[in-house]
């Protein structure tokens, strides 16, 4: 295989892995910290898109607005768990409702502010090309931005005294409580950073995808199949779940047809939840 | 650190089975929801299987239908129109005495994620109603239209169509999707109540109570599938949409490729939800064609425009289409992305002729100036109103039979895309096409407009005064 196409195919792997990541992260945490399954997460992406199509629109530099997208989709987050999610915690049917519905309105209300269709915003980076192929220098904006995601996820989880706290409140909310941890004050931030992480990764696919208020029904099944797959320890879970899906995906793409890569993905995920029904980093928490 | 693993482990339990419970449940959703998944992207076309799928199980029985009590009706609230008259008619009072208004339904999506196509549609139908009353009504009657919304919603079709029917009308324009017309015919068939579906969709309908105003495959594929291999070049690789209208659509690049002396160099087909165009731009590049015919269609597809932009090959190959635009692709996509892609369309609202001038100021006049853009879907409501509504002066009544008579002579109208004919055998148009290169301002250029294409393929299937008893969809 000739350089050039060799080197086309890992860059497109290293964007699909990078992007099903982002739009994984945000729920993953949810899921992961607080065990609230937050079908509005497909959503939460739609209104970091619009958010920064908003940004851009009134002046802002584009990675500015991404930046002030991500931090004002946070903010709702913690709005909406301050009004929903905390009356909720622990009744998993409830929350799923709740967080449905909350879908439903969210779409509407971006429907009547934007109409069902809103100019979109112009890739803010240029192409490059390598040998015969001509590609987009901002999929290494998405790959940069998937391995940052990652990495301040984690960073943030071990290295600071909220990730502790969260941690102890994962473990045993009593037992963090008795030991003086603010535990409604850590879900209430918990549940921030996972929606800014939807944000994120809504403002960085906004110019690559088209935006419009029905956008999160694209990503959230593939969301919530890499969190799944990658199972309980959802740093380590959804980056070897991306990868894994992510290259079952591309590989049948460009092997068979996008059908077929679409069908082996599901096939996959049956395949590994039928023998690792904990997914993917299941057996580390067994032993 | 042990105890506490386990006890987390412990927890972890009924939640992952919970995620495994949410994820059934979203398929569930999913699954529910699929008819508009499905149709979304595909106002036109939804997949065969859906459609025949909906008739057994969506075409009630007449004999239960609410129609029988037309009192009854306006109580099965289904659907809150706010169009929609309080009084139910007197029963047995079907034939109104001169200068009564003659009422009129119809049947679209004017909420839910269907809206993009059935927005315009709505605003046209009500525009063409005003209009039709403004000029004196018909035969000196008003028109009173009940209008209704079936909210992107399979199953509010068939609520819809079914009161409508019981709502003693004299004719009904609904549907958008392929599915919703395929559930809902059957019913105005049974009801004889005639039928207008106003919808770019796949073709071949043949049936003598309904008629289909919108653009076929291969009126535009005829347009521009020979106008690309003479000017852009004979070697075309096509991206389609995995389902009827992408499948059928494909076909006919094909064919009339081959006809044209160009040759299909590529073929990816992309279930509707695919919104990552990574390795297929690559695999495009690889094949190097002259230019890329794309029947993508719907949200997640329209990604592929910027990605395809984003990579810089739009400007080494051009992009030809027979769907962008349909859900206003080129207002989403910022004009970088959708600029120069050729599309070939019956209207267009840059069309430069008088009948356009005015039908474009008489919608912002109504709707205002910053309306975003006026779709073809748009015109076809408008025609197929002003069709019926020319069809039945002609005929001196509102009888079906009579109207059907008249149609089928092949009645004509000043549409503001060009004159368009009724092909009286068909039941469709025979209309201008028009080509034209989105450009920076999302809008579109104009190229050429090609006047009386005919419905090729359905002329060649489909004769309803020769066989009015035909009642099928024909593929190729």
């Amino acid at each position: 295989m000739a350089l050039d196409r060799l080197f086309n195919l890992v860059f497109d792997l290293a964007t699909t892995i990078s992007i099903l990541a982002l739009v994984s992260l945000g729920l993953a945490v949810i899921f992961g910290m607080r065990g609230v399954i937050n079908l509005a997460h497909g959503e939460f992406i739609m209104l970091g898109a619009f958010a920064t199509l908003t940004g851009t629109r009134s002046g802002l530099n584009v990675w500015l607005a991404m930046a002030v997208a991500a931090a004002a989709v946070g903010l709702f987050g913690i709005a909406v768990e301050r009004l929903l999610i905390r009356r909720l915690y622990g009744r998993l049917a409830d929350t799923m409702l709740a967080t449905w519905g909350l879908s439903l309105i969210m779409v509407q209300a971006v429907e009547n502010r934007y109409g069902s269709v809103t100019e979109g915003i112009p890739v803010p980076v240029g192409n490059f090309t390598v040998g015969e192929f001509s590609m987009s220098k901002y999929n290494f904006v998405l790959i940069a931005a998937g391995a940052a995601g990652v990495l301040a996820t984690y960073t943030i989880m071990r290295r600071t005294r909220y990730g502790l706290m969260a941690r102890a409140t994962t473990q045993s909310t009593t037992m963090a409580e008795g030991l003086g941890v603010n535990t409604s004050g850590v879900n209430m931030w918990t549940f921030g950073l996972g929606s800014a992480l939807a944000g994120a990764a809504g403002a960085l696919l906004a110019p690559v995808v088209g935006v419009i208020p029905t956008m999160g029904q694209t990503y959230v099944a593939r969301a919530f199949m890499t969190v799944i797959v990658g199972g309980p320890s959802f740093v380590a879970g959804t980056v070897s779940a991306s990868g894994l899906m992510g290259f079952i995906e591309n590989a049948g793409t460009n092997w068979f047809t996008p059908v077929i890569g679409q069908a082996m993905l599901l096939m996959a995920a049956i395949v590994i939840l039928r023998f690792l029904p904990q997914g993917l980093t299941g057996t580390r928490l067994r032993r | 650190m042990s105890p506490q693993r386990t006890s987390a482990h412990r927890r972890s339990c009924p939640t992952w089975a919970g995620l495994i419970a949410a994820a059934l449940a979203l398929a569930l959703l999913a699954a529910s929801c699929g008819d508009d998944d499905t149709d979304d992207p595909a106002p036109a076309a939804a997949p065969e299987q859906e459609g025949t799928a909906a008739e057994p199980d969506g075409t009630p029985d007449p004999e239960t239908a609410p129609g029988d009590d037309p009192e009854e009706a306006p109580t099965t609230d289904t659907s809150d129109a706010g169009e929609e008259p309080e009084e139910a008619p007197e029963p047995g009072e079907t034939a109104p005495e001169t200068g009564e208004p003659i009422r009129v339904g119809s049947l679209l999506d004017e909420t839910g994620p269907l809206n993009i196509y059935g927005t315009p549609m709505v605003d046209a139908t009500r525009l063409a109603i005003d209009d039709i009353n403004a000029k004196g009504g018909v035969l000196g009657r008003q028109l009173e239209l009940v209008a209704l919304d079936s909210k992107s919603d399979q199953s509010e079709y068939i609520a819809g169509a079914d009161r409508l029917v019981a709502e003693d009308l004299v004719v009904v324009h609904a549907g958008i999707t392929s599915a919703s017309r395929e559930a809902i015919r059957p019913i105005f068939g049974e009801a004889d109540l005639l039928y207008f579906y106003n919808v770019l969709y796949e073709g071949g309908v043949c049936d003598r109570n309904t008629f289909a105003t919108g653009v076929v495959p291969t009126q535009q594929m005829q347009v521009l599938i020979p106008w690309t291999i003479e000017n852009i070049g004979p070697r075309l690789y096509v991206l389609a949409a995995d389902y009827n209208y992408g499948q059928i659509s494909a076909d006919w690049v094909r064919e009339y490729a081959a006809e044209h002396g160009g040759e299909v160099v590529g073929e990816d087909f992309f279930p509707l939800d695919v919104a990552e165009f990574g390795t297929t731009i690559s695999e495009v590049q690889s094949a190097s064609p002259d230019a890329v015919v794309s029947l993508l269609v719907g949200g997640a597809h329209i990604s592929f425009y910027s990605q395809y932009a984003a990579a810089g090959v739009n400007a080494e190959i051009p992009i030809v289409s027979t769907t962008f635009g349909l859900g206003n692709e080129q207002v989403v996509l910022d004009a970088a992305s959708s600029e120069g892609i050729i599309v070939a369309y019956p209207y267009f609202e840059e069309l430069d002729n008088p009948t356009n001038a005015e039908f474009t100021a008489a919608w912002h006049a109504e709707y205002g100036e910053d309306y975003p853009y006026i779709t073809d879907l748009a015109v076809y409501a408008w025609e197929g109103w002003h069709l019926w509504a020319a069809a039945v002066e002609a005929a001196g009544t509102t009888d079906r039979e009579a109207v059907i008579a008249q149609l089928e002579s092949g009645v004509g109208f000043d549409s503001p895309k060009g004159h368009v004919t009724l092909d009286g055998g068909t039941h469709h148009l025979i209309q201008p096409v028009s080509l034209a290169s989105a450009n920076d301002s999302n809008g579109f250029d104009v190229i050429e407009t090609f006047e009386n294409i005919p419905p090729t393929f359905e002329q060649q299937t489909c004769d309803l005064i020769a066989n009015p008893d035909t009642d099928e969809q024909f593929t190729p």
